[in-house]
């Protein structure tokens, strides 16, 4: 006896949803994805009519997907927006010159412009580079850092409105799970936010319309639809922390499906205390960039980077900000603190 | 890294690895005999004086035990609430200085049935234990979690306060005097409400006389349980439901018996593990009174969780260091798989993050202290739709937004 689809009760059912454990059809399957994204993003409001917005596209599953709903929901419901594909090149051989290829493919497909940023022409120096001196724990904090920088760069060459990025509801899981874990309450208040905050100088806001919606169905969605995407992993990652937290959310999904859902409502209505100190936003002191300290982050990565110091960006570094403005030389102590530990 | 002729350019610092033949850091005299944390190596005096005074530094930082108060002790038979029990001793005791001054009581809930065990197994435990009660001298009191069926729907609403909540700008000092005040006026005046209602509910649960158990209870009510414990598919929800209603009668002892203070024994580990189950359970919203030290939900009753600064590491140090017996008393999800609930799951997870890792519990235990511990505003008649009806805790939950929010944006297929 052929399983039907439990919604329109006539096809045979193809896959079981991971989000509800109703076993769907493809078409229906489709609809129920897109409407839900509809939804998030009608509910939210997240776009006005004619605004250009820019998608940030990697290659990868998620932001094929985003691309590719966002364009089959702009005609359907007439949302009125111009649409561009932003690209990063963080220069990792063998994953991203791999991944910026479907890049190519994807505009192709979906006939949207293209516009390519990198790492070397932004801050002269690639990723490669960068781990040779850091070495493999905490390069994905300069990754992360550099590419939100290079995002909102692009984004005012190319003069949009909004950025929108294919976080799906797993990656947020993952943030609040790890924001928790390392005491971080300022960004924990933030991470389920699903844009960022519109106002202030050279800050393009940012919003995330896949925020609800599981991995597994990202992916089942791009295999039914036969989407071309890059599916291995940046070569780095196995040592980030975050794979502590991935590792738990996936075992909580395979006791409790609906954990995901339950560690974002979680995250959401998280109260904090008065009285805790909380970042304040200013500007950096020598780009102009948006920044609670007196030096951006990127800035400082940059400088201990140029300087031969990797460790300046990791750990607290408040007071050498002063010094680092005024072009003061640091301490032998402060030097050698701040060198790579060479294994 | 491979390399053979790889120079390590004294970049590395030569930290010594910590050895137990160290002098104790304290009072550099005596040999260290454990190690807590990264280095602090104490001697044996002063791992007790240490110990100890955490304890009182906890209580008397966080002031909400006033002296006379009768405050009830939930032991589950562990090693933190028997530590916790042997801490309170200690404080009470004679030869203390600046000794505690409240009156205890124990409560220890008997939940062999959910979990399966048979009678003789839950006796045997129960007469370990009554052993370990007698010997502190405290009336006691022990309940078998099938008394539940008898509870009476009080459980489920926040008692206004017996005294009335001071405000906070009053100090310790005067907050004291004022709980001494509205006592003697309940006693001179016999507050014939207060004493009416608290007859009304001593008649309606079953008779408890201090100091000897309950009545024996009949296969029947065992039966009822097994069948409610039944209906429940998911170990995961089991747990969640043995420990509202471990909450629940707790809470109805402390009311009957007149204890308006309730300590429970969550170590700090504990804690950590609490709430990241909370979170991936999607209690959010409540996690500031699940995990704070205290939890004002219940209005009447304040919950306290004084030993949860203590890492589970100190504590089993101190129970074996200085002999405090503790009783292993088999639970739901004893011998159960890492993924067979989230509460087993999340406390495999913390456990093993914490080996690589060693600042995660402290970490996790700092920001549950920022979380907002403010409890909802006491008028009760506007606020009754506004709290949930089983956790008593502020709804997270907007009727108006009920399908974006509580199926997350789910379509129903």
């Amino acid at each position: 006896m052929p399983v039907l689809c439990s919604s329109c009760a006539e096809k045979r059912a193809v896959l079981k949803r991971p989000k509800t454990a109703h076993s769907l059809c493809k078409e229906c399957f489709f609809w129920a994805f897109e409407e839900e994204v509809h939804q998030t993003i009608v509910s939210a409001q997240l776009f006005k009519h004619g605004e250009t917005v820019g998608i940030g596209a990697s290659g990868g599953k998620d932001s094929t997907v985003l691309a590719h709903v966002m364009k089959v929901l702009n005609e359907r419901y007439n949302y009125g927006l111009k649409l561009l594909l932003l690209s990063v090149d963080e220069g990792i051989t063998g994953y991203r010159d791999d991944s910026l290829e479907t890049v190519k493919r994807n505009q192709q497909q979906y006939e949207l412009p293209l516009k390519i940023v990198s790492y070397e022409e932004l801050y002269g120096w690639t990723m490669d580079a960068i781990v040779k001196q850091v070495g493999l724990k905490n390069n994905c904090t300069f990754c992360g850092v550099f590419r939100r920088q290079a995002l909102d760069r692009g984004a005012m060459m190319l003069k949009v409105d909004k950025i929108c990025t294919g976080h799906n509801a797993d990656d947020v899981a993952e943030t609040v799970l790890m924001n928790v874990l390392r005491g971080d309450i300022a960004r924990l208040r933030r991470c389920t936010a699903i844009s960022t905050a519109s106002e202030g100088e050279g800050v393009v806001p940012r919003c995330k319309p896949l925020k609800y919606a599981y991995e597994k169905e990202i992916v089942l969605y791009a295999y039914f639809k036969k989407l071309d995407y890059f599916s291995t992993e940046c070569i780095y990652s196995p040592n980030a922390y975050r794979g502590h937290a991935r590792t738990f959310l996936k075992d909580l999904e395979a006791v409790r499906p609906s954990a995901i859902m339950d560690v974002i409502h979680s995250g959401e209505n998280l109260s904090v205390r008065e009285g805790v100190k909380m970042p304040v936003q200013g500007t950096c002191g020598r780009c102009g960039y948006i920044s609670s300290q007196a030096l951006c982050k990127s800035c400082v990565l940059l400088e201990g980077l140029n300087r031969g110091l990797p460790r300046l960006g990791i750990g607290k570094h408040h007071r050498l900000h002063e010094k680092i403005l005024s072009q003061q030389p640091l301490t032998q102590v402060e030097e050698r603190k701040l060198k790579a530990v060479n294994f | 890294m491979c390399q053979v002729d790889e120079e390590y350019n004294g970049q590395l610092e030569h930290r010594g690895a910590p050895r137990v033949s160290k002098k104790c850091v304290k009072c550099k005299e005596n040999t260290a005999v454990l190690i807590i944390r990264a280095g602090d190596a104490f001697c044996r005096g002063c791992f007790k004086d240490y110990f100890i005074h955490k304890f009182r530094a906890m209580l008397g930082k966080n002031r909400v035990i006033f002296p006379g108060e009768k405050v009830l002790l939930a032991v589950s038979g562990g090693p933190a609430s028997i530590s916790m029990l042997s801490q309170v001793q200690e404080g009470l005791s004679r030869d203390a200085p600046k000794k505690l001054r409240f009156v205890p009581g124990i409560i220890y809930i008997d939940d062999g049935g959910a979990s399966g065990q048979s009678m003789e197994e839950r006796k045997r435990a129960v007469a370990q234990l009554e052993s370990v009660f007698r010997a502190t001298n405290y009336h006691y009191h022990i309940v078998h979690l099938e008394q539940v069926s008898s509870l009476p729907s009080s459980v489920l609403e926040a008692g206004s306060s017996a005294t009335e909540k001071p405000e906070t700008g009053l100090s310790y000092k005067a907050a004291v005097d004022h709980f001494i005040q509205t006592r003697k006026n309940q006693n001179q005046h016999s507050d014939l409400s207060v004493e009416n209602g608290q007859s009304h509910l001593s008649s309606l649960s079953m008779q408890e006389v201090q100091n000897e158990v309950t009545s024996p209870i009949t296969p029947e009510h065992t039966q009822a349980l097994q069948r409610l414990f039944a209906s429940v598919r998911t170990l995961t929800a089991k747990e969640d439901l043995l420990h509202t209603l471990r909450q629940h009668l707790i809470l109805h002892t402390a009311r009957t018996q007149g204890y308006t203070k309730v300590m429970m024994g969550d170590s700090c580990s504990r804690l950590a593990i609490k709430l990241l189950s909370n979170i991936s359970l999607g209690r959010g919203a409540s996690l500031a009174m699940d995990t704070g030290f205290s939890d004002p939900r219940y209005g009447d009753v304040v919950i306290v969780r004084p030993m949860r600064d203590y890492s589970s590491k100190e504590i089993a140090y101190y129970n074996r260091m200085f002999d405090i017996p503790s009783v292993f008393i088999p639970g739901l999800d004893t011998k159960a798989q890492d993924k067979a609930s989230i509460q087993r799951l999340t406390e495999s997870f913390v456990t093993k993050l914490q080996t690589d890792f060693p600042s995660t519990v402290s970490t996790i235990y700092r920001t549950s202290e920022k979380l907002h511990t403010a409890c909802p505003p006491q008028n009760t008649n506007t606020q009754l739709s506004a709290k949930c009806l089983l956790c008593v805790c502020a709804l997270d939950t907007k009727l108006g937004d009920c399908i974006f929010h509580l199926n997350c944006n789910t379509l129903i297929t």
